[in-house]
């Protein structure tokens, strides 16, 4: 099957591209659509935040904290005030009455530690980057210009950099309560007896270093009132979530604010969040009366764009001789940074579910430790807990192969949930309601040329090639589908899971959705279109998709956690199970006859066994008209409802990884890679593989090429994009991607979510490959991300022990 | 302040602009041509890229002082009598655009490489936009598109 991966001809691939296209029986759904959102974008027509310019606007920029953690003793923003264009100058003073504190809306135990969060710093600072003053001025030059001539004098803290230092005794503090927010434990089955008297037990240590999201589009703000009303522009994933939370730390009544999401270029998490920045442009328009704009620069969001993961994970398992796993063990420090923002403390938990994986055992045992430290605070970032647990047990299961002495697959295979054993309810509770890991798993394979690789591995190795070819697995799964309201309440969550569609049928027959999702790349507007085409048996193009306006979507939970389609779109389609109900209630009364003899199929109405039938358009027509109508029916189609799910989804897959690792260099290449996920049905084909790839490369960033990296003073050093290395497109490989279709049973389309799987999938593919290229030099670790230095060092050192 | 003249997008503009304006700024804040986005300040990104005269450039690293006289495309100027550029097509046919914050200097770089190479292979693809980041795509698509333009291209001019 490795014609496959050799099948590079253009025409191939459209051939391939143009086949997903062919409609399925006159249905939308399953069709590879061209997207609706393209036409804008791909000529330059778009609506970002910073785009915006209204008569009057005056810019913002940010005088930002040098120092890690420092008390401010002086602040001076006289001169600053006189330069040219200036028209005001604030510092955190200034708004110390009035900024409040940026929510955490988990707190994750009773007794966590949520320090205050000013949006501007007012007595102290605690990280690098952090907001100290800002100007506002009548232009984005201008306003940067007086920034230096703000005056801040700061007595230097000693700053708190490391997990573990953190929580020794003695040490400085980040804020007064100490420098641990909370432990949060949970449990299942008895773990002493799974240790006891295992004939294997492996312990390691993983370091899941920080990452900065970089979405392609920094963030913007743009903030207007009338003196009464509120509008907020804001590049954010959330903003019905941000309307409340402003609302809250503002005091600006909910009704009187109106927060907008335009085209947003991307988030992956980092723009879900309730920013300083978001706060202090409505505070200033507040003051001024004027509307603003703050856009940011790259180097000021790498260092104030909340980052993700850092943790250090701890794992232990225990097994029988034959490699059954009894029990597992994870003990995580997770790095808070210095303050919580929205769901800092939550996101390790999201994985603490997670550390089984696919896999069947008898006990586990979870605990994490939040720690502060003198860094940008961390919070979701694309798989938010499940990349980090998923890494864990996906490298240990191939420690586990190596232990027993068997194939990394076959250990596996020894392990995982049978597709016959579904629905399963794992060791950690949840109710894995489909799968068939096998399917996935073989396509995976065959796809790869699995055993034809192992046959050149050993061949390479027997000849001591200095390049060295690496295998590596990952069969995951992941809960998504954020979340049954009920399971984020008995985890001490802020808010439900639920999401929100209106349907609205227009006299002409033409159909709006207004979705509570709040899209920034995913497609909405093409894939909800599809679900309400085949729905209501109406045109494709008559449909439009509104979102990200409070003002016109009034209701929504937003968009992350793969979430917007298995809580989203099931919202869409009960509102059209709503439309058409009353649909056949005007239909049967205008063809005189029982509603219950009028059935409906592609957007017509018919009386069973007559030839009478009336489309949906003409019902919409005579519902506007609403001369006659059955009695007492109010005259309207529209329809809502409001979706909460049951369970999670659990999409699932197996990556395979081939990488040449050369051993006198340490560069490491990657070969092959192959992806066959099971995300249950799909809407949109081509959809489904763009999320694929986007999150494999994200997931091989972290493999091979992204680290947050602060000096020994707090200074954050990857401040630029040549620094931080999102990788280019000469720095990925081509993927191969495959999907089995397992549907899911808890929602009537079927489906799973894609969002995240290919970014919590690929990291511990990439860096397995990596390690089993290495394992003759007695290499069982190489920290992420596996630079070449970094491979090369461990080379050397041998082992792989984290630094 | 210095004095410009300079065409965009087919339209001739004579400005007063202070010397360090940087073209992008120029283009965005006071032409209104917000098609071209910004996507950092070290020149690494390639979301800024336009055409001038001809060759792509990251138009945060040029002066508007240093576009006097020359002729910028922007992506809003691509297509030509509301039909859509080949390269702006495939990208729409592949999906090689998720959010699409990347895709106007995606369109242009690729526009340029192809000048240089109209039959690239994958690995000519992936080297000519190495100055181009995208976060979303993980760049198949982006590479399948600028391939299948290529292809149209070759045919619709001989
Ligand atoms: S904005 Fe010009 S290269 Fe990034
Ligand atoms: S499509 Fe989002 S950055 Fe390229």
């Amino acid at each position: 099957m490795t014609e496959q991966l050799d099948a590079g001809a253009v025409a191939q691939q459209i051939r391939e591209h143009d086949a997903l296209d062919a409609p399925g029986g006159g249905s939308e759904v399953g069709r590879a659509r061209r997207r609706k959102e393209d036409a804008r974008l791909v000529t330059g027509r778009t609506q970002w935040t910073d785009n915006i310019q209204l008569p009057g606007m005056l810019h913002v920029a940010f005088l930002r904290s040098p120092m890690a953690h420092a008390r401010i003793t002086r602040v001076d923003t006289s001169a600053a005030r006189t330069r040219r264009g200036v028209v005001g100058v604030f510092s955190g003073q200034d708004f110390a009455g009035e900024q409040g504190s940026l929510p955490c809306a988990w707190p994750v135990t009773a007794d966590t530690v949520i320090p205050e969060h000013p949006p501007m710093a007012v007595t102290t600072v605690r990280y690098v980057g952090e907001a100290v003053a800002c100007v506002v001025a009548v232009d984005r030059y201008a306003a940067a210009d007086a920034l230096e001539a703000i005056e801040i004098d700061y007595e230097p803290l000693e700053p708190v950099l490391d997990m573990t230092e953190a929580l020794a005794e003695g040490g400085p503090k980040v804020h007064e309560a100490g420098n641990e927010s909370f432990t949060w434990k949970f449990a299942g089955g008895d773990i002493e007896a799974a240790f006891h008297e295992a004939p294997v037990v492996i312990d390691r240590t993983y370091v899941q270093q920080r990452l900065i999201p970089s979405a392609m589009e920094p963030r913007a703000v743009v903030a207007q009132t009338d003196g009464d009303h509120f509008t907020l522009h804001s590049s954010t994933q959330i903003p019905h979530v941000l309307r409340v939370m402003l609302a809250l730390t503002t005091g600006i009544p909910e009704h009187k604010l109106r927060v907008i999401a335009p085209d947003v270029g991307g988030g992956f998490g980092s723009k879900l969040q309730v920013t300083a920045e978001e706060v202090l442009c409505l505070l200033i328009t507040r003051r001024l009366g004027k509307p603003v704009k703050w856009t940011e620069s790259r180097s000021e969001g790498n260092m104030t764009v909340h980052h993700g993961r850092d943790q250090l994970q701890n794992i232990r398992v225990a097994a029988d001789a034959d490699g059954r796993i009894r029990g597992v063990q994870v003990k995580l420090l997770a790095d808070m940074g210095a303050y919580l923002m929205l769901v800092t403390p939550g996101v390790p938990l999201l994985g603490a579910f997670m550390y089984n994986g696919v896999y069947k055992m008898d006990a586990y045992d979870f605990t994490c430790t939040g720690v502060f430290t003198n860094k940008m605070p961390t919070d979701a970032y694309r798989g938010a807990g499940r990349p980090e647990a998923t890494y864990a047990i996906e490298r240990l299961m191939d420690e586990l192969a190596v232990e027993i002495g068997v194939d990394p697959m076959e250990i596996r295979r020894r392990n995982w949930i049978q597709h016959s054993e579904f629905p399963y309810t794992t060791i950690c509770g949840l109710t894995y309601d489909s799968g068939n890991y096998e399917a996935a798993t073989d396509r995976a394979l065959a796809l790869f040329g699995y055993d034809k690789l192992r046959a050149e591995q050993s061949d390479r190795r027997e000849r001591h090639d200095p390049v060295q070819l690496g295998i590596g697995i990952s069969t995951y799964t992941e809960m998504c589908g954020l979340a049954p309201s009920r399971v984020l309440g008995s985890l001490s969550y802020g808010a439900g899971g639920w999401e929100h569609a209106d349907v609205r049928v227009l006299p002409t027959g033409k159909v709006e959705v207004v979705t509570g999702t709040s899209p920034h790349g995913q497609g909405h507007e093409t894939a909800w279109s599809q679900i309400v085409a085949d729905s209501l048996g109406v045109p494709f193009e008559d449909v439009a998709v509104l979102h990200g306006d409070t003002a016109t979507s009034h209701k929504g939970m937003d968009t992350y956690g793969s979430r917007s389609l298995v809580v989203g779109g099931i919202a869409v389609v009960h509102a059209c199970d709503k439309v058409k109900e009353k649909a056949r209630q005007v239909a049967a009364h205008l063809m005189e006859a029982s509603p219950d003899d009028v059935e409906f199929s592609e957007g017509r109405f018919r009386v069973r066994g007559t030839g009478t039938s009336q489309t949906i358009q003409e019902i919409a027509l005579a519902t506007f008209a609403a001369h006659n109508l059955p009695d007492g029916f109010e005259p309207r189609l529209d329809a809502s409802a409001t979706f909460d799910p049951e369970n999670f989804s659990f999409p699932h897959g197996t990556h395979l990884c081939a990488v040449e690792v050369d051993t006198e260099t340490g560069a490491t290449a990657i070969r092959s890679y192959v992806a066959v996920d099971d995300v249950g049905n799909v809407i949109n084909p081509l959809i489904v593989e763009g999320q694929v790839h986007g999150g494999i490369a994200q997931g091989i960033a972290q493999a091979l090429f992204e680290e947050a990296v602060y000096d020994s003073d707090g200074n954050l050093l990857t401040t630029t994009m040549a620094d931080y290395l999102v990788p280019s497109a000469a720095d990925l490989p081509n993927f191969t991607t495959d999907r089995t279709e397992t549907p899911a049973t808890t929602n009537p389309l079927g489906v799973k979510g894609v969002g995240e799987a290919g970014t919590i999938a690929s990291t511990p593919a990439v860096v397995n490959a990596i390690v089993d290229a290495l394992r003759p030099h007695g290499v069982h670790d190489v920290r992420m991300p596996c630079t070449p230095e970094r491979v090369w060092r461990t080379l050397r050192t041998g082992g792989g022990e984290p630094a | 302040m210095a004095r410009i003249s300079v065409k965009v997008d087919g339209i001739a503009y004579e400005d007063d602009v202070e010397p360090r304006l940087l073209l992008v700024h120029y283009l965005r804040d006071r032409l209104g041509k917000t098609g071209t986005p910004i996507g950092c300040d070290t020149t690494n990104c390639g979301a800024c890229t336009v055409l001038l005269d001809g060759r792509s450039v990251k138009s945060c690293s040029v002066l508007a002082v240093q576009a006097d006289g020359c002729d910028v495309t922007t992506i809003e100027g691509v297509s030509s009598n509301g039909e859509w550029h080949p390269v702006q097509k495939a990208f729409h046919e592949e999906h090689a655009l998720q959010c699409g914050y990347c895709t106007p200097g995606m369109i242009l770089a690729s526009i340029d490489l192809l000048k240089d190479d109209p039959d690239p292979s994958e690995d000519a693809v992936r080297q000519g936009l190495e100055g181009n980041l995208c976060r979303c795509t993980g760049y198949c698509n982006i590479v399948r598109a600028v391939r299948r333009a290529a292809q149209e291209m070759r045919v619709t001019t001989p």
